[in-house]
């Protein structure tokens, strides 16, 4: 199957401008700029029904029709790099291997929209796909691709690099706005949308690193041709991550419609030492967990939704029947209890209270109604906050508990099926202290196992 | 305010370069705290101080982003910083164990740095690096798939006496 992004990541050095052109790269920005309007590009990618893939999967074209073009200020485009979706490094590969394509992307979605400054927020561990970026921009500028009469046309960019400093909030676009004002990352009360009232107060545009990079594509060869390799409605194809359980994770490149069962056993290699599947997070860790049953799935954005999860960002985890599903939620939970910004209460209180009873039932004091509380905290989590966060914690922590409802439960009824359970079977949770009070250690644990749980079964059974 | 020590007249010079690239100043804020740290190690009580005046803003402005930012160091770390990552795909390969073996090696809980100023031991969430879970960082640079024997090594070449 012919590759479009992922073509470059095995060309040696398409990093560099020079080897980046060889292979056809800008010629889509030059023709852009010399040959279309730009409403006939906005039109262009509308039609070509690409969707943002950095998590939301809202209409690219579309989006940029919102912004304003007569407010009399500047409009501005920032690019999503944060990349923090757990499950997910594919922008990580744009960056390192062909950030030229991304530059030209922006080139095009600001020629398109009317813009003249842009930022790339980059997360900020990212020390290899910073650098890369920075000398790609440095060619760029060289060479009359940015600044000033950009290809001897009268269009003018220019880009700032701008690194994050560790926070997974500030992927979410308005909590990056604020952190790229130099703010802490507090996400924004939407509306006004970003398109009208953005970076600085101006109108702008927000879109993932992937997004952007399929542009040239769409340029040079027309929205149609782009729309037919995906679904109705879900253009092109996107970069899955995948990871976890199985034979070869990485970076596959795959039409939208593509089977998950497809993504699994032909492209990832199937399971890991030949096991069986248990479960698998289909778009990064904020989607569904889909059971072993479900994965006849297209990856298109709307029938991932119409099965009760969402494509989100492409982060494919791929788990065995070896894993228990109580740890990988207690994990899951861990994460986002971690990450909430704490500006809204259901999400800074729910997910921490979350956590703690789980890491409380993991620690084998369990009791029978945990479920039935769960579940009822998990009723309050979403819908009423400022951000997606804690929709996204929401959607994940519900679907373990009610898909895996057994599963918890005799977890909670015989703690010593912890000694038989997956990953981290006979270990303590970290961050707690081991049952006993004093801090466990390895090979405590390991006697644990062997002694069939130092886990006491909870009193209330 | 005494005399700036932080803000020498170099590192001035970088920062009002990284402020030019904004409509507003204050958007450099996290690019010039990361020079700071990058400079001296970690910020300081008064290096906040100073950037807090470099910025006009209150000191409690920039505590409050030395807080929220999990980069942002108030105390230096150790000369080899182990970060590993807890989330998802990387715990489904390890993850969990090979922190607590690492905490063991160490002598040190996540979060702290040995006494002879060698060592600091972290756990992320998530990395981006999954594909090469379990993953982590080691200084600035990325690692995967981590072992316990390859970080043992690694902790080799910084102390032989861990060995
Ligand atoms: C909690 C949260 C975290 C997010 N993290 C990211 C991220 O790391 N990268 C990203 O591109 N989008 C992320 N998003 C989605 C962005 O808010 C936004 O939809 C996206 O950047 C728009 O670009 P696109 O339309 O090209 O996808 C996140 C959303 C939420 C709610
Ligand atoms: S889960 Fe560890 S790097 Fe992504």
């Amino acid at each position: 199957m012919e590759k479009l992004i992922s073509r470059f990541f095995k060309i040696p050095n398409a990093t560099s401008l020079p080897v980046y052109l060889a292979e056809g790269g800008y010629e889509a920005a030059k023709l852009a700029l010399r040959n279309r309007k730009p409403e006939e590009i906005e039109g262009e990618v509308k039609r070509s029904h690409l969707r943002g893939l950095g998590g939301a999967g809202f209409s690219c074209g579309v989006k940029w029709s919102f912004v304003p073009r007569d407010t009399g200020k500047p409009i501005y485009l920032v690019v999503n790099a944060d990349e923090g979706e757990p499950g997910t490094f594919k922008d990580k590969y744009i960056l390192t291997y062909v950030p030229h394509l991304l530059i030209e992307g922006m080139i095009i979605a600001s020629y398109a929209v009317g813009i003249h400054k842009a930022f790339i927020y980059i997360r900020g561990e990212y020390e290899m796909p910073y650098l890369k970026l920075k000398e790609a921009v440095g060619e760029a500028y060289q060479k009359g691709f940015l600044g000033e009469n950009i290809f001897g046309t009268k269009f003018d960019l220019d880009i700032v690099i701008h690194r994050g400093a560790g926070a997974y909030i500030c992927g979410e676009e308005t909590g990056l706005l604020e952190s790229l004002e130099g703010k802490k990352g507090f996400p924004r009360l939407k509306p006004p949308f970003p398109a009208v009232v953005g970076l600085f107060g101006c109108p702008t545009v927000i879109n993932n690193v992937e997004t952007l990079s399929y542009l040239p594509f769409i340029v040079q060869r027309g929205s149609e041709w782009f729309a037919k390799l995906g679904t109705e409605r879900n253009g092109g194809m996107r970069l899955f991550s995948v990871s976890g359980h199985v034979k070869r994770p990485g970076i596959y490149e795959l039409p939208m419609g593509i089977l998950l069962r497809s993504i699994i056993y032909e492209h990832a290699g199937g399971i890991s030492e030949d096991r069986k599947l248990k479960a698998v997070v289909p778009g990064g860790l904020s989607a569904a967990v889909l059971t072993a049953d479900e994965i006849d799935v297209k990856m298109d954005f709307d029938s991932l939704k119409a099965v009760g999860s969402m494509g989100g960002s492409g982060g494919v985890i791929v788990m065995d029947e070896t894993t228990s599903m109580v740890d990988a939620l207690r994990v899951t939970m861990q994460f986002f209890a971690h990450e909430s910004c704490g500006q809204c209460s259901p999400c800074r209180e729910g997910t921490g209270w979350i956590d703690r009873i789980l890491k409380r039932i993991v620690a084998g004091k369990g009791r029978a109604d945990d479920v039935d509380h769960l579940l009822d905290i998990g009723k309050y989590l979403g819908g009423t906050t400022i951000c997606a966060l804690a929709d996204g914690a929401q959607m994940t922590f519900l679907s373990y508990l009610k898909k895996f409802r057994k599963e918890f439960e005799d977890f909670i009824r015989n703690s010593s099926l912890r000694a038989n359970a997956g990953w981290s079977s006979g270990g303590r949770p970290l961050g707690l202290p081991a049952p006993d009070g004093r801090s466990g250690t390895v090979s405590e644990a390991i006697s644990g196992i062997a002694s069939a749980g130092r886990l006491k079964a909870p009193s209330s059974q | 305010m005494n005399q700036p020590a932080i803000f020498t007249p170099e590192l001035k010079k970088r920062a009002d370069q990284i402020c030019a690239n904004y409509p507003v100043k204050r958007a450099a804020a996290l690019p010039v705290m990361r020079l700071v740290q990058e400079t001296y190690g970690s910020i300081s009580e008064d290096a906040e101080l100073e950037i807090a005046d470099y910025f006009q803003i209150p000191p409690m402005g920039v505590r409050e982003l030395m807080t929220f930012y999990t980069l942002f160091y108030s105390k230096p770390k150790g000369k080899c910083h182990l970060q590993i990552c807890r989330t998802l795909s990387c715990a489904l390969r390890g993850a969990e164990e090979l922190i607590r073996d690492m905490e063991e090696k160490l002598g040190i809980e996540c979060g702290r740095t040995t006494e002879d100023g060698q060592f600091s031991l972290d756990h992320v969430e998530c990395l981006g690096a999954c594909e090469k879970a379990p993953a982590g960082q080691i200084n600035q640079e990325y690692a995967g798939p981590l072992t316990k024997e390859k970080l043992f090594e690694i902790i080799k070449q910084y102390d032989v006496s861990k060995a």
